[in-house]
């Protein structure tokens, strides 16, 4: 049997989402300017943070696991402001 | 206007539904609030479930709770690139009462949980984050959460809200909380036919395995599992933060090639995706704890960090439900003296002194560092599956060579140094001794 790759899009499309009208996550663009590491890009389990041309970080926070993780790695000093979605919505596991 | 309770428990997870439950049946009001739409909604482990401490409080669980599989084979396997060494245990009594360890999915377990709590008077509010505590001078007097006029005043707040903890941050509990003391689980779950997981594991019926490994995650400091639900084989891997932002490599790809291990890829390869979870994990020990009460509060399970990664213990859920049932009984007796002050809830300390709670982290303190050394992840761990290796091949050239060279050349190979060796040992034995 040969191990089946998968694309990142269809690993995300097992994942049920109940998308929040508005965002839990915000990043602070300037701060990632002048950030040479950006973990987050390669730590966010759900690839949510991508580099761009001119420094700065694209940050989209749907599909986003809640986990915490990103905060955590950041080296950009208080870039991410980390909350939880608005009660009901953000990811709902069925098989956690 | 605020709506009040005797307790508001935050976070309907195992700490939450235990904690409202043994409050309910104390006789005290209780509100307990879940984020999530559902309770489990927001809860991923990895591994195995035990759950005996549920006797005290639900004495027929094993009839009644939501289970996948009763594990009755638990491994724990070290792992290098080429090869591995297992310790395999088979307890094929634990397919009987009295059982061991169980898996489940969250989504199920939990939301049963939560319902024994409503079914014990708790009024649960899901869909409902908290996001701020109320104070009364410098007494926590309630939350606030994102309804409108969603204020719930309370005598005791329960904050069982999980590995980030914003309310036990926000009470200013954590003496730091950086991204040493935590370890991220990725996971997917992949569906078989029930016959196909059986004869893959060696086993029949209701039974289940739970295979954890040390290392197999290209180099970052972990680990990785393998278990079985009934009609699925779940898969992760463990990933220390500081190991993970160094590598620079994505967590799906390290769990790629851990799948591809030749001592596991014939355990998950095939079947269909059916989801992928990622989760953080408190493995920071005793340590990393913070304060567990203060003036009108108690912080639970993963909130308090009450996780247990000590390599052939890995357990978690038992610490939050335990104390879950700690904090609940604490504040029904707080309310009922009238002193809810952090000297009012000190019996929640002395019920988890009392208890396996922190007594095994005590044990275990200094385990968790060792085990996501460099040393054990990348010099023990090809130190000991050389060895065995080595000593296993038959070659028949000349006369068989003794343990002790084969292990002197495996420890020059990897740069094993005695003096580790020693001090290491000495730290494992007075863990495990």
């Amino acid at each position: 049997m040969i191990v089946r790759h998968i694309s990142f899009e269809d690993r995300m499309d097992t994942v049920v989402f109940d998308l929040s009208p508005t965002p839990h996550i915000t990043v602070d663009g300037d701060a990632c300017q002048g950030c040479t590491t950006k973990v987050c890009v390669s730590v966010c389990p759900a690839g949510l943070f991508v580099p761009m041309n001119d420094g700065g970080v694209l940050f989209n926070y749907e599909q986003c696991f809640e986990c915490g993780a990103c905060y955590l790695v950041c080296d950009g000093l208080g870039a991410i402001t980390w909350h939880y979605p608005t009660g009901g919505f953000g990811v709902a596991f069925r098989r956690g | 206007m605020t709506i009040g309770f005797d307790i508001v428990v935050v976070g309907a997870g195992p700490a939450g539904s235990l904690a409202a439950l043994t409050a309910a049946r104390a006789g005290v009001t209780v509100a307990l609030i879940e984020r999530g739409p559902y309770p489990g909604s927001k809860n991923v482990y990895g591994g195995v479930l035990y759950a005996r401490i549920l006797d005290s409080v639900i004495p027929d669980w094993p009839e009644r709770a939501p289970i996948q599989r009763w594990v009755t084979r638990r491994s724990t396997m070290v792992l290098t690139e080429h090869g591995s060494v297992a310790m395999d245990v088979r307890g094929d009594a634990w397919s009987q009462e009295p059982h061991n360890g169980v898996t489940a999915f969250r989504s199920e377990f939990d939301s049963w949980l939560a319902d024994e709590a409503v079914d014990a008077g708790a009024t649960l509010i899901p869909s409902t984050t908290a996001i701020g505590l109320l104070y009364d001078g410098g007494t926590v007097v309630g939350v606030r959460t994102d309804r409108p006029e969603g204020d719930i005043g309370a005598r005791v707040v329960i904050a069982c809200d999980g590995v980030n903890s914003l309310l036990a941050r926000e009470a200013g509990l954590y003496d730091g909380f950086d991204a040493s003391n935590f370890t991220l689980g990725v996971k997917e779950v992949i569906g078989f036919d029930k016959a196909e997981i059986d004869k893959r594991f060696g086993v029949r019926g209701r039974e289940g395995v739970d295979i954890e490994t040390l290392g197999g995650t290209s180099g970052v400091s972990g680990g990785g599992f393998v278990y079985t639900n009934l009609e699925s084989v779940a898969v992760g891997v463990v990933l220390s933060l500081a190991g993970l932002r160094a590598a620079a490599l994505r967590p799906e790809e390290i769990l790629r090639r851990f799948k591809t291990h030749p001592s596991i890829a014939p355990l998950v390869e095939g079947g269909e995706l059916l989801e992928y979870s990622a989760h953080l994990i408190p493995e920071g020990g005793l340590d990393a704890m913070p304060e567990l009460v203060t003036d009108g509060m108690m912080v639970t399970g993963d909130a308090a960090g009450m996780c247990l990664a000590a390599g052939v213990f890995l357990e978690g859920v038992n610490f939050a439900m335990a104390t879950g049932i700690a904090a609940g009984e604490t504040a029904a007796e707080a309310i009922s003296a009238g002193d809810v002050s952090r000297t009012g809830l000190g019996g929640y300390r002395r019920r988890l002194d009392g208890s396996f709670v922190l007594p095994d982290h005590r044990r275990f303190q200094r385990i968790p560092r060792l085990l996501l050394s460099e040393r054990v992840q990348e010099r023990y761990s090809r130190f000991v599956v050389d060895t065995a290796t080595e000593l296993f091949t038959v070659r028949n050239t000349a006369p068989k060579v003794g343990l002790w060279r084969i292990m002197g050349a495996a420890r020059r190979r990897y740069g094993v140094r005695w003096r580790d060796v020693i001090r290491d040992g000495f730290t494992l034995i007075r863990g495990f001794k």
